[in-house]
């Protein structure tokens, strides 16, 4: 019964708080409730006792993707509201009403059918609660996904140098330590262009 | 080592532990301050809070007072709804993050026979499940900062991103060298991982340093105190703040201390083991205690660092270290 209730509370609030991303004028509300929802979405992975990947949810998602967009907002003032510019309301309306559609088909799909099955049933394979959650993930991981997760792994990789690159121009230099006689290297550095 | 049967838990039970948790660790947070200016006076030679009851005992009181009765100001320009609901987040983050760890040790209630259990929430994942509560207090700072319509605010709240963004990297890879050791990542089989060896510290000291070191960043705490840094930022994050609210982030950066200090005694100090003579309950108390006044301690020793030098020791010093731990303990483990 617990479940039930909970289950409801977390599905109300998560699109509560996702409509609230969409539908504000404001980038702080917006962002604020994007990241409260994707705490709210952790809360769907404990109940289903999945909660290692409830856990990675919150470290990844809330701690780290979310700090990223709230970098970025640090060059807008949040408190202040954001004139859209709509060029053609009613095509956006519709692709995303049909969107929605398409996707309300596919997840609803295997109910329908019922011939949906884990090929590689997690945590059931050698008897309930034979491993933990981290060792289930791990396992799967590592025999059957290795090869996207390899791909995934090389792909961040090179934006990770791809980054590098782009942000390391002058990194040798301290802005800080920069002395007073120092003005036309300091200006040099801020401007980023010639050598 | 034998297994003790524990009795089952009950929902009731769970929900006299959190009261307890909330109601205690709020507590202690408030006594926590007349503590550290206590503790930072003796330090300093000077008396600290003299005046209100024996030995300035009552000016907690006074505070309290004061923190409730003050006139709760909300700027003009600023954004209402966040603004109220910031330190709101600093508080409920902190409280949740003490649901997963071992607080008070477990007992029964007589005459009404409910089991009160150690760990109010015992998860697998119970570690990760900390860290990623800790991560998810950084939202407190952030939104207070960027709702306030404030310079300092911004400034502030920028560096709490860069800061707990950081610094969250180095205590994850820290504390992966004693998870990869004792392979999982629960609480309890940490701590009974130590019950008959010597303790995780013995095994990872290098570990350890950057656990406490991180911890330091994490709870905002003096060398790295950037958020609110009153030469630099006037009060950053919490400037415009004032009275409850204000008290609200207090009592959460307390709280995360002593989280911090709960998960540096169970996964490195020997967790709730009997030591000697002592036994269990007082082995965990007397080592977070010790890891609370550690932290008063370096706040009397140590000077702020700058924003730059921050970043220098988390990513040039401190994450290298970390992964060359973890390499290290890997070899090893596969070796032996």
């Amino acid at each position: 019964m617990y479940e039930v209730i909970a289950f409801y509370i977390f599905a109300i609030s998560t699109m509560v708080l996702f409509t609230i991303t969409v539908m504000s004028k404001n980038v702080l509300y917006a962002m604020t409730a994007l990241a409260a929802g994707m705490v709210m979405i952790s809360g769907f992975f404990f109940l289903l006792g999945a909660d290692f990947l409830g856990v990675v949810q919150l470290i990844v998602y809330v701690g780290a993707v979310m700090a990223l967009y709230a970098f970025s907002m640090m060059f807008f003032d949040a408190t202040k509201d954001i004139k859209e510019k709509h060029q053609n309301p009613s095509l956006a309306f519709v692709l995303g009403g049909l969107m929605a559609l398409v996707f309300v088909i596919m997840f609803s799909a295997p109910i329908i059918g019922e011939n949906i099955q884990a090929l590689y049933p997690v945590g059931l394979a050698e008897g309930l609660g034979a491993f933990g959650n981290a060792q289930d993930v791990g396992l799967v991981l590592f025999t059957k996904y290795l090869v996207p997760f390899e791909v995934a792994a090389v792909m961040l990789l090179v934006a990770m140098i791809a980054g590098i690159i782009l942000a390391g121009k002058k990194m040798d230099y301290s802005l800080t330590e920069c002395e007073a006689s120092d003005k036309e290297l300091e200006d040099e550095i801020l401007k980023g262009g010639a050598k | 080592m034998e297994t003790t049967i524990l009795p089952e838990v009950t929902a009731l039970g769970v929900i006299i532990k959190a009261i307890l948790i909330l109601a205690i660790i709020a507590a202690i947070a408030g006594f926590g301050t007349f503590i550290e200016r206590k503790i930072l006076a003796f330090m300093q030679r000077r008396l600290g809070p003299m005046y209100v009851g024996p030995y300035g005992l009552l000016q907690l009181i006074a505070d309290g007072i004061k923190l409730f009765t003050k006139e709760d100001i909300i700027p003009q320009h600023a954004n209402k709804v966040i603004f109220a609901v910031a330190p709101a987040i600093t508080a409920a983050t902190a409280f949740i993050a003490l649901a997963a760890v071992p607080v008070f040790p477990d007992f029964t209630i007589p005459f009404v026979d409910i089991y009160v259990p150690s760990i109010a929430s015992d998860i697998n994942v119970g570690i990760l499940f900390v860290l990623g509560m800790m991560a998810a207090g950084l939202y407190g700072p952030l939104l207070a900062g960027m709702a306030q319509a404030n310079k300092w605010g911004i400034i502030g709240s920028a560096r709490t991103a860069i800061q707990f963004l950081s610094y969250e990297v180095v205590t994850g890879l820290s504390i992966l060298a004693p998870i990869m050791m004792v392979g999982s990542l629960s609480f309890v089989d940490f701590n009974d991982y130590q019950t008959d060896g010597l303790w995780m510290v013995v095994y990872q000291p290098v570990a350890f340093v950057l656990f406490i070191i991180a911890g330091f960043a994490e709870t905002n705490r003096t060398p790295f105190d950037l958020l609110e840094h009153e030469a630099e930022v006037i009060s950053g994050y919490a400037t415009e703040y004032s009275g409850l609210r204000w008290g609200m982030f207090f009592i959460g950066e307390y709280a995360n201390m002593i989280t911090i200090g709960v998960v540096a005694s169970v996964v490195f100090l020997g967790g709730y083991n009997d030591f000697w003579i002592f036994p269990g309950w007082f082995m965990i108390v007397a080592k977070i205690a010790f890891s609370f006044f550690f932290m008063l301690w370096v706040r009397a020793a140590w000077p702020h660092v700058r924003p730059d030098q921050l970043m220098w020791l988390c990513w040039k010093v401190l994450m290298p270290l970390a992964v060359v731990n973890v390499i290290i303990t890997g070899i090893v483990m596969m070796l032996v």
